[in-house]
């Protein structure tokens, strides 16, 4: 746990000072990376911690993009704390309403309603002039990050958006290993592992599986809207089923069940496809092949790298 | 009449065609055991998921310290008091015996809106689990992932969960099921031990254990109340040996459990 604990802050370091290289482009693209990040991390609270494996969980993150291309004026500056936490409240509400109806589901009943309640949002915002088609909403500007006439930072830079980013990176990866550890974040473990006894200790495992429904789609809708503010649009491809698909992989990349494996599964989905679109314009196959290859030979996922690697040579599981 | 804790009227549960469990009435008093015999599919566990609300009655209803609760469900009747162990192990496997019971003692004060605390240290909850594994023989074995467990072990914590969280009535569904003798004597040790501060209704196919530790006998046959009484009424009730003596005929197995 100690040894766990330095490799997160040599990675925290290497990442705060990676925009020193001064390599633009790459400094964009470990910001997508990270919002993905936090978007698979709040999906891990779903699906590894849980165990509602949800396959609609594009929607609160396209619901928070959405959020601020809609409250951004044509001609001025939205302000960055009121847009987001309305980001995080609409996408927060909206998974509470969607929970209601789909928690009760089980298994496969669960991923087809969930998927269906995210294929809903996404015509709602392609099909109607509220969402403006196909097309999506492009800004004009930037959010503002002002606390009382002061501007703290240029959302319009890049590198001020990277460290924005990884703060909220860091901020969303310690929130939920605080909550994993509370009586709420045991128990929500408890009811992945056997939710039938849970309810028979006494716990009302609905309202328990509901807020954590609610939690994770605030926490994809604050990872929707970063993606909004980086990229200055929103379209109803962030809401698609791919969108669903692709952070699903990257939890089974990285690990389902491990905060880490979700930060480490969203790194390695996109250098993955990176890698292989430079190769390859079919590059979808590839990255196919390598997942499934992944399943076989790891089920654990990247993150459980070091304990099989232990455990060949060692003969002895580990427990982190 | 008036003792009971937890009493039924008329309870009934219906299966298609089938009557698993017809018109029983049931009291469980503070204090006594209340064992229910009866051969496979009298309706003996169908009974307990009555009680516990896994099961929705047909029929009948089940009052608790004078109120009705036929409709609850199953979470609200662990939260006032009803406990129960499953026959089939039914724990967390992949977590520390001690965590299995950690839960069941958080269950009593749940907090869920304590999201900044450490579970861990919350002292009440840690301590009322390490009793309740220490109280089930098992309090060595905190830190043994439960499926790690031996399976009279793991019978011994299905147990140590239900007393976690601090119940008036226990419902026992066959505990010693798959014990070995040293771990069934402690088992049945335990069962004297507790049964001052409990109401209990017991479930089993040991009858050295039932007739050892029971205040009172209930034979269910088809899912109905044969018979009900003290140990030595039901010992000498010609209905009950008959019952079981139909059993042995087809089943030569069952033969070997006789009452003597």
């Amino acid at each position: 746990m100690r040894r766990t604990g330095i490799a997160w802050l040599v990675a925290l370091a290497v990442l705060a000072l990676f925009p020193l290289s001064g390599a633009t482009f790459y400094v964009e693209l470990v910001t997508k990376v990270m919002i993905l990040a936090i978007f698979a991390l709040s999906l891990d609270l779903l699906v590894g911690y849980t165990g509602l494996v949800s396959f609609g969980h594009a929607a609160y993150f396209g619901i928070g993009a959405y959020t601020l291309a809609l409250l951004t004026p044509k001609y001025e500056a939205a302000n960055l704390w009121l847009t987001l936490g309305a980001a995080i409240g609409a996408a927060g509400l909206a998974a509470l309403v969607v929970g209601m109806f789909v928690v009760r589901a089980k298994g496969i009943y669960f991923i087809m309603v969930t998927l269906a309640f995210a294929q809903m949002f996404y015509f709602v915002f392609h099909d109607t002039k509220f969402g403006r088609g196909s097309d999506g909403i492009s800004m004009n500007f930037k959010p503002e990050a002002t606390i009382g006439g002061v501007t703290l930072f240029d959302l319009g830079n890049a590198t001020h958006v990277y460290y924005l980013v990884l703060a909220s990176l860091a901020a969303v990866f310690v929130f939920l290993h605080v909550l994993l550890r509370s009586p709420f974040g045991r128990a929500l473990q408890g009811i992945r592992s056997n939710e039938h006894r849970m309810r028979s200790l006494g716990y009302p495992v609905y309202r328990y599986k509901l807020a954590s429904f609610g939690i994770a789609g605030a926490l994809a809708g604050f990872a929707g809207y970063l993606s909004a503010m980086q990229f200055g649009f929103a379209n109803p491809e962030l809401l698609s089923w791919h969108q669903s698909g692709n952070v699903l992989l990257m939890l089974i990349l990285g690990g389902i069940g491990s905060l880490h494996g979700a930060v480490v599964g969203a790194f390695a989905f996109v250098a993955l496809q990176e890698l292989y679109s430079y190769v390859t314009t079919h590059w979808q196959l590839l990255l196919g092949a390598t997942i499934i290859a992944l399943v076989i030979l790891l089920p654990g996922g990247l993150a459980s790298v070091k304990s099989r690697f232990k455990h060949t040579l060692v003969g002895e599981p580990e427990d982190d | 009449m008036t003792d009971a804790i937890l009493a039924t009227t008329n309870l009934s549960r219906r299966f298609g065609g089938l009557m698993a469990v017809s018109s029983v009435a049931i009291e469980l008093e503070r204090g006594r055991l209340h064992a229910v015999l009866g051969p496979n599919g009298a309706g003996k566990t169908t009974l307990i998921n009555l009680l516990s609300g896994d099961l929705r009655s047909s029929g009948g209803s089940i009052r608790y310290k004078g109120e009705d609760i036929t409709r609850l469900s199953p979470d609200r009747r662990s939260r006032i008091g009803i406990g129960r162990s499953y026959q089939k192990t039914n724990i967390f496997p992949a977590f520390s015996a001690f965590e299995n019971c950690r839960l069941a003692a958080q269950s009593r004060a749940p907090r869920p809106l304590a999201i900044a605390a450490d579970a861990l240290r919350d002292t009440p909850v840690c301590d009322a689990a390490k009793k309740a594994l220490t109280a089930a023989g098992l309090g060595e074995r905190g830190e043994r992932i439960a499926s790690a467990l031996s399976h009279g072990e793991q019978r011994q914590l299905e147990i140590a969960m239900v007393l976690a969280t601090a119940p008036d009535v226990l419902l026992l569904d066959e505990p010693l099921a798959g014990m070995g003798a040293e771990e069934a004597r402690r088992m049945v040790d335990l069962l004297k031990k507790i049964t001052a501060e409990h109401a209990i209704l017991l479930v089993e196919h040991d009858m050295d254990a039932v007739f050892a530790v029971a205040d009172v006998i209930t034979v269910m046959v088809n899912g109905q109340v044969l018979e009900s009484g003290p140990p030595a009424q039901i010992r000498a009730s010609p209905a009950v040996r008959a019952a079981y003596l139909g059993e042995d005929a087809e089943d030569p197995e069952d033969g070997a459990r006789s009452f003597e």
